[in-house]
Formats: structure tokens, sequence, C-alpha cells
């Protein structure tokens, strides 16, 4: 039996968050038909977006001015009303995904798989995910004849690529109460030329040991040379020098670059997940006990202020 | 306004979690259990909404065995004014369950706000508070680190990766915490005494005539993979050539 997965797309109404093609890559290996759907209030960049990417069967656009901001409480009632006729509905694991999904798995009364990082076994619906801060991995079933939903660690799957052909995209109308309970009022975003933390190549992070907003520079500095994102350890965003969104670990961001440099970071559990699947990680610590030295494929001891310009002009 | 607060009995945060040799699950023997962190914020924030005179009475619940008592106690000693528990042993209380057992208490308790830490640190599933808020048809706001209750709508600024967004929501409302939202208070010895003497009710989750969900069957669990010591390198120079001939820079 081939399951139709439904796939919920992540956007800002304008551009298709990278998100959507690394939980599509989860949803592919469902080995069934992947159909993306797009609320917006206006889907037309975003659906074609989405139908360009490889193994997408369909694109669906449910178009209403109620779908022009994420509310949650006004997604979830048409995400459950359209699972009706699929077997799976997946979401990627990001804070959009986060807040939509359980909403919509409570709606039908199905359990949630959070943080998909592996489809064990399709046919036996079997998934690996992490719990108590990724110190243990299991591997879960979803019974037989309950609809399969889960979020998608987007660190764990890499980005579905283009197709040699788009998809069709189809306008759907969906048959659901939205509430007036919740209102959008606006986001905050910290405008920035740099790429963006979660699907960047390569990021350089600063921890507690760069010491204040103001040495912060350093670290843009060495990442506008590399091309790089910038983050920081939950201690950094604490100590208020840099804001909450670049924040890197459990509990902010995780991601999968390339090359991982953690500038003046101890490497505490905490920051650790976050990191745990980047290619390469490279830590400079004044601190040879730091414990991210345990898990750094290159370490270098010494003055951060010292190293780093150092580090800027090798690299030329 | 009464608030809700939900309290869950897990491994201490300060603990480092090992798998059983025999993938079973975790080991919990003689192992510390405390609070679940961002519930110990979400207590907090109750107290506050209370003391600020937003709030009337503070309630925490807990779903467990016997000994989530402990917890609650923690949570009476910070200044909730009552506890109680639904006493479910050797049952698998997953997110779905856990949200249809609290919109039992929510519906004899009528509380004005439910505020649920925004994930446990034990199974990191981020559902509860979600699933409640589906079920009892009312508004939520996750991940807050700001919240003001105004009349009968609050406003909560809420960390998502974009950004910091603001929502305003009607009340009754489900708020789930995340970790900027406030510093929980330090709890003295005389109010651990204090708590001693508040009230805790026990339900057993067989009277609250909870319909149990479908729920996911765990397999196996295992330890992750080890990301292994690499070498330290003296300098800057020795550094870049690696990392070129590792083809990353």
């Amino acid at each position: 039996m081939s399951m139709k997965v439904l796939l919920l797309a992540e956007h800002d109404g304008n551009t298709l968050n990278p998100s959507t093609a690394r939980a599509l890559a989860c949803a592919n290996g469902l080995g069934g038909e992947v159909h993306v759907v797009v609320f917006a209030a206006s889907a037309g960049d975003v659906a074609n977006a989405a139908a360009q990417l490889e193994g997408v069967a369909k694109v669906l656009t449910v178009e209403r001015a109620e779908n022009g901001v994420p509310l949650a409480a006004v997604l979830a009632p048409q995400i459950a009303a359209l699972a009706d006729g699929y077997d799976a509905v997946l979401a990627p694991s990001t804070t959009f995904g986060k807040d939509v999904l359980p909403r919509a798995a409570a709606l039908l009364g199905a359990p949630q798989v959070s943080d998909i990082m592996e489809v064990v076994d399709a046919g036996a619906r079997s998934f690996r995910r992490p719990m108590y801060a990724g110190n243990a991995i299991v591997d879960v079933k979803v019974p037989e004849g309950v609809k399969i939903i889960g979020t998608v660690r987007t660190a764990s799957f890499q980005a579905a690529a283009e197709g040699a052909s788009a998809a069709p995209i189809e306008a759907v109308s969906v048959a659901a109460e939205l509430p007036s309970h919740s209102e959008y009022i606006g986001l905050a975003t910290q405008q920035s030329e740099r790429p963006d933390l979660q699907s960047a190549p390569r990021v350089v992070s600063g921890g507690r040991g760069v010491g204040s907003e103001e040495n912060f520079r350093v670290i843009f500095s060495l990442a506008d040379k590399l091309g790089a994102a910038v983050g920081a350890s939950r201690a950094a965003v604490d100590a208020g020098y840099v804001p909450n969104d670049m924040q890197v670990g459990q509990t902010g961001k995780i991601i999968a670059p390339d090359l991982y440099l953690a500038i003046g970071i101890s490497g505490a559990i905490q920051h650790v997940t976050g990191i745990k699947d980047a290619g390469i990680i490279v830590a400079i610590n004044k601190d040879p006990e730091a414990p991210i030295f345990e898990i750094a494929d290159y370490g270098l001891v010494g003055d951060l202020f010292t190293l780093l310009p150092e580090l800027e002009t090798a690299i030329g | 306004m009464k608030i809700l607060v939900t309290v869950k009995r897990v491994i201490d945060y300060n603990v480092r979690v090992q798998v059983k040799r025999d993938g079973s699950g975790v080991e919990t023997d003689g192992v510390k259990m405390s609070v679940n962190p961002f519930d110990e914020i979400a207590v907090e924030e109750a107290l506050r909404l209370r003391e600020a005179g937003v709030a009337s009475e503070v309630v925490v619940a807990s779903i467990g065995s016997a000994d989530c008592q402990q917890q609650l106690r923690t949570a009476l000693a910070m200044g909730a004014d009552r506890a109680i528990l639904v006493r479910a042993d050797d049952i698998d209380m997953q997110p779905l369950y856990a949200a249809r057992t609290l919109l039992k208490l929510v519906e004899k308790e009528a509380p004005g706000l439910v505020i649920t830490g925004k994930q446990a640190i034990d199974d990191d599933c981020n559902q509860t508070g979600q699933m409640l808020a589906a079920l009892w048809g009312r508004p939520q706001a996750t991940f807050a680190s700001e919240l003001k209750v105004d009349g009968d709508s609050a406003t909560t600024v809420r960390e998502v990766d974009a950004g910091l967004e603001t929502i305003r929501v009607q009340l009754p409302a489900v708020v789930t915490t995340d970790l900027r939202l406030n510093e929980p208070r330090f709890v003295k010895m005389p109010d651990i005494m204090k708590a001693k003497r508040k009230p805790l009710e026990e339900i057993a989750l067989a009277d609250l005539g909870v319909e149990a969900p479908p729920g996911l069957e765990t397999l196996t669990y295992a330890p992750p993979p080890q990301r292994s010591r690499g070498e330290m390198v003296e300098d800057v120079p020795t550094l870049v050539s690696a990392l070129k001939s590792r083809g990353v820079l």
C-alpha cells in the first residue's frame, strides 16, 4: 500500500523556508505520494517554489485572508480537515511546526512523533527521535490504523533538490470553522545581510568568553570573512551580547553546517545538542579543560582576541 | 482569576542521563528527580501574576504516581495555593493522554489561564500545551518570553525562529513558557514547612473518565552516537591548513 503524505510548507508569505525542503526529504522517505500544502493569503511564489522540489507530486494552496499570518489556532483546524485524505501529515520541527502540528494532532485524536531524525522502516511505521536533550535516541512505532503525524528535525535531513519538472499546483478550499480568539500583532526581526543561521554551510558562534556586546564584532568580522552565519551560546544570549534568535542549542536552533566554529564557548550539553550533526567542529577557547574540546574535530587553546585576527589574515 | 499550572516530575536537568544497557529505557534508580525546569518557570509566572493582583489563586497539577507529590510540594513551597495530583500509576502518559486528562481538570477548575512548560526535558515532545488548547477550543501562546494580562486578553511575546513574535489572545488561554520568561524564585526553608500544610488533592485517573487515545510504542532506547575528540592544534596556520585539507576552507 502506498502512503499519501501531506507536508506543511513553512514560509513568510513570499519565500519558502528551507526547512520545508529538508522535511520533504523525510516525507519522501515514507515512500508514498507527497503533497505540499501552502496556507497563505496569496500562495503564488511560495507554491511555485514548492512545486520545483524533487519528489513533490502536487502542491495544494489554501488561500484566505486569515492564512496571511501563522496562527496555530487558525491553521490547525484546516490541517485537520485536509488530513482526512492522507495517511501521514508532516511539518518541519521549527517553532512554526512545533506550534501548529500538535494542535492539529489533538484535533485528529492521534499521537505525534516529535523531531523525527530518521524513518527507520516506513512499512513498520517506525521512526527515530531524540529524547533527554539528545542523550537518548529512541525508535517509536505509530500503531496501525492511526495517522502518522510528525515534525521533522531538519538538521537530520539533506534538503530535497529541485526536480526536473514542476509539480502541478491546485487551489483547494477547506471547510473548517476558524476561531477569532487569537490575533497576530507582529514580528520583530533582526535585519541581517548575513546568511540564515539554520541553512548556512558555515557558522561562527560566540559564547560568554567573548565578554561583551561590543566584543562580538570580532565574531561578526570573522563570519563575514568566511561568508558564514553568526550564532551564539545561551550564555552569550542571556548576557545580552546578541539577540535570542541567534541562540544555538537544545532550546535554540539546532543546526548542521559543514563547518562550525565555536569561539569562547565552553560546550555545555545544551549547546552541543544543537551542533551534533555539524560536519567539522572547530573550538577556540582559552580554557584547555573546556568540554567543547571533547567533541571538536580541531581544538585550539588561546585568547580569542589574538587568534581571531590571526585566523582572518591566514584565511586570506 | 484562577491560574492552573502543570508540573511534571522529570530527571533533574543536572543529571547526565544514561541509557540502560539492555535498551529498555534510561537509568532512573537513585537518580535525582525535579520539577521540569520549564514548568518551574510556569509556576513562577503564575505567582507573579497573583502578586500583581491579576490572579487570585494558583493551582498546580501533576499526573503520575504518588512520587509526584514531591514536585507538587516544591511548587507549593514556591507559593502555589493548592495542588492536584491525578494518580496514574504504571501508565504511559504520552502528551495527548496528558492533554485529555488536563482538559478534565480544566473543566472542573475553570481557570482563566493555563500555564505549562513549553516542553518536558525527558521526552522533549513539546506537544501537551498545544494539544490541551486544541481540545479545549481555546487560544494558545507557545514559547512565551513575555506575558501581559489585561482584562480578558493576554499579550504574549513569543520566541520564534525568525525573531520575537507578538500575539494577543482572548482568555481563557494556554500559555507555554520559554526560558527567558522569568527566573524562578529560590525556595526558603520556612516555605517548605508551610507547603506541607497546603492542600494536596488526589484524584484517580479512572475517576476522571478520560478516554485513552492511541499512543506511540517505544521499541528501543539507545545512547547517541558519540562525536569523538579530534586533534588539538598548536597554532592558527596549522588549523587553517587542516581545514583546507578537509575541504571546508
